[in-house]
């Protein structure tokens, strides 16, 4: 396993400016996260889950204390760079798809490689990675209020994978999937991290933890 | 470049998505952009055709006895009359024929009003009174011919309508009552000339000085000498050089220029087009307004997918170039739908107002097309520039948690 841990956080607090008081979202939370790994983030809502998640995905900076991404602190970048992280080394999955409802599924994955690359696709991946995750190129054709939740689900997992990321990032991924459902999602997913990638997922569910090589439990704003 | 193809595509599929809301808003931008083509194409031909029918006399100068006062004297050609001093001698007529002849041609007129009487209807009119030899230069015929023998008159196209005359017809001027009446006759029907500065022959009678000065006596004593110049650029070196000979111990003459008069007129044709501009540009303003809370609709029902965007690597000015391209597309669509309106209307418009549309394609009328588009893609995307500013400035998180 790598030296450096792919994700590092170190005394970690966040606190959100409140009219009716401060909050403390995340009170001094260590710890690291090595390449390869599946960890579950587990904890009862209120307790920073989605603070922590959105720490590590780029979309926030921490008040105090370091987060290192890759190598590098987010808490000293300004947007731009925030950004690029988000677009080339981050892969976001939703509980609610947040698919771009503008686009096919097809373009929807294609839209963070033009990103990234500038130019359309033409090395074949985007249909490469959504026949990997099920999707064929006659369902690529549909917007995603066409697709089922399954399918919009699985056409996110190729949108956060379609830029080689270091790191997916999973925010209660089967929330909103029957049971059945939502188990094809974590069996691909399962096998993405059996291919070496680095997966962290937020979940309340402890059947869905249970795919996670490691849980770390999260309680007012503390690693428990 | 792909990036901004993408981001392109994004704004047309949103206007697409939203075509009715789209289509209204750009609508306003039709409208003013409408507007304020035609009025401006409208105040083009105005003056375009008015400085044409002005400009046919901008060559001539107007030489009249100095009335006193204010200096400049009211229009020439109304006055005429009682005043023993109001008119040009023989001797300054021939000062201003030795410094003008060389450069154009010299010559003078009589001028009265008086009553006359044709069969049974009576009437008043002006008769003019000038050098036979003057007569093919000056005027066009549209019947008959010139007067060959003394008695003998051509008269203005108003006064043939008016009183029904025809070639032939017998003319009584002077009033019964007041003492001898002379009896002329119409020997031609002159083409329609307009206002104009040096003679409005269309409601007047015209004889020869002879005629003139038999009925009204005072020869040698004009009312009002022209000089029509061969090059419009001498204006100041004769103006100077008549104010100088005459006018140098006392005012005894005034000049009057045309090309001044049809200055005056353009200017204020141009004030008032300037000013029909301004309220069409109103509606503009309408529009703005109308796009403005479009945008603002636009980025408030997207803030999810402006989240969505933004977590998954959009940069700032991306999603601020996506909401610019949607109130540039609105602008463009309109502006273009709108000038090619504009030609239809602006058409009909200079038509009903200016009653001819000899100047419609004229460049100086066309350019407001083009004009009025800028200023309508302009308007558009400035008013794009909040909504589309907003949209790139949320934070990504709340705009993910919008429902």
């Amino acid at each position: 396993m790598n030296s450096s841990p792919v994700v590092e956080l170190a005394d970690v607090t966040k606190v959100y400016h409140l009219p009716s008081g401060d909050v403390v979202a995340l009170d001094g939370v260590s710890l690291s996260i090595e390449e390869g790994e599946f960890v579950a983030i587990m904890g009862p809502s209120g307790s920073g889950k989605s603070t922590l998640l959105n720490q590590i995905g780029s979309l926030d900076v921490p008040s105090s204390g370091d987060l290192f991404i890759d190598g590098k602190n987010i808490g000293e970048m300004g947007d731009r760079h925030l950004t690029e992280m988000r677009l080339n080394t981050i892969g976001y999955i939703f509980q609610k798809f947040n698919l771009i409802p503008l686009l096919t599924a097809f373009e929807n994955v294609e839209y963070p490689y033009i990103l990234k690359h500038r130019k359309k696709d033409e090395s074949g991946r985007v249909n490469h990675i959504l026949e990997m995750v099920g999707i064929d190129s006659d369902l690529s054709r549909h917007r995603p209020s066409e697709l089922s939740g399954g399918q919009q689900q699985r056409v996110a997992i190729a949108r956060a994978l379609v830029n080689e990321p270091k790191i997916l990032l999973c925010d209660e991924p089967t929330g909103n999937l029957d049971t059945k459902t939502g188990r094809h999602i974590m069996d691909i997913l399962d096998g993405l991290n059996s291919e070496g990638r680095t997966l962290i997922m937020v979940t309340h569910d402890p059947a869905i933890a249970g795919y996670a090589s490691r849980t770390i439990n999260l309680v007012d704003g503390r690693v428990a | 470049m792909i990036i901004k193809d993408i981001i392109f595509q994004l704004s047309i599929r949103s206007i697409r998505l939203h075509f009715l809301r789209s289509v209204l808003a750009a609508l306003g931008i039709v409208i003013g952009v409408v507007a304020i083509a035609s009025m401006g194409m409208m105040g083009a031909n105005m003056t375009l055709s008015v400085t044409e029918e002005l400009s046919s006399m901008a060559d001539t100068l107007v030489v009249t006895a100095y009335s006193g006062g204010g200096g400049g004297g009211g229009m020439p050609g109304m006055g005429g009359g009682g005043d023993d001093d109001d008119y040009i001698s023989q001797d300054e007529f021939d000062a201003v024929e030795r410094i003008a002849a060389k450069y154009g041609t010299v010559y003078a007129i009589y001028q009265e009003s008086d009553t006359i009487e044709v069969g049974d209807k009576k009437g008043r009119a002006t008769m003019y009174g000038l050098d036979e030899d003057m007569f093919p230069g000056l005027f066009t015929l549209t019947e008959g011919a010139f007067p060959r023998s003394t008695n003998s008159v051509v008269v203005g196209p108003m006064l043939v309508e008016r009183l029904d005359l025809k070639v032939g017809s017998k003319i009584e001027i002077g009033d019964p009552d007041e003492g001898s009446t002379t009896t002329v006759r119409v020997v031609g029907i002159l083409e329609e000339r307009g206002m104009s500065q040096d003679i409005n022959s269309d409601m007047a009678i015209i004889g020869s000085e002879k005629l003139f000065t038999g009925i009204f006596g005072g020869e040698g004593e004009y009312d009002q000498v022209n000089i029509v110049l061969n090059d419009l650029d001498d204006t100041e070196t004769v103006t100077d050089q008549i104010e100088d000979k005459l006018n140098r111990k006392e005012d005894t003459v005034t000049i009057q220029d045309s090309s001044r008069m049809i200055e005056s007129i353009t200017g204020t044709l141009s004030t008032m087009t300037i000013f029909v501009m301004a309220i069409a540009g109103i509606s503009l303003l309408v529009a703005a307004v109308s796009i403005f809370n479009v945008m603002m609709m636009s980025v408030t029902e997207r803030i999810r997918e402006i989240g969505i965007l933004r977590s998954i690597g959009t940069q700032k000015n991306e999603v601020r170039s996506m909401f610019l391209y949607e109130s540039a597309i609105l602008g463009v669509l309109g502006a273009v739908i709108g000038a090619v309106v504009s030609l239809t209307v602006g058409w009909l418009v200079v038509l009903a107002m200016v009653g001819s549309t000899e100047y419609f394609f004229a460049p100086a009328s066309l350019v407001y097309v083009p004009f009025a588009m800028a200023i309508g893609t302009v308007t558009c995307i400035l008013s794009g520039l909040y909504p589309a500013w907003s949209a790139s400035n949320l934070d990504p998180i709340e705009a993910l948690r919008a429902e």
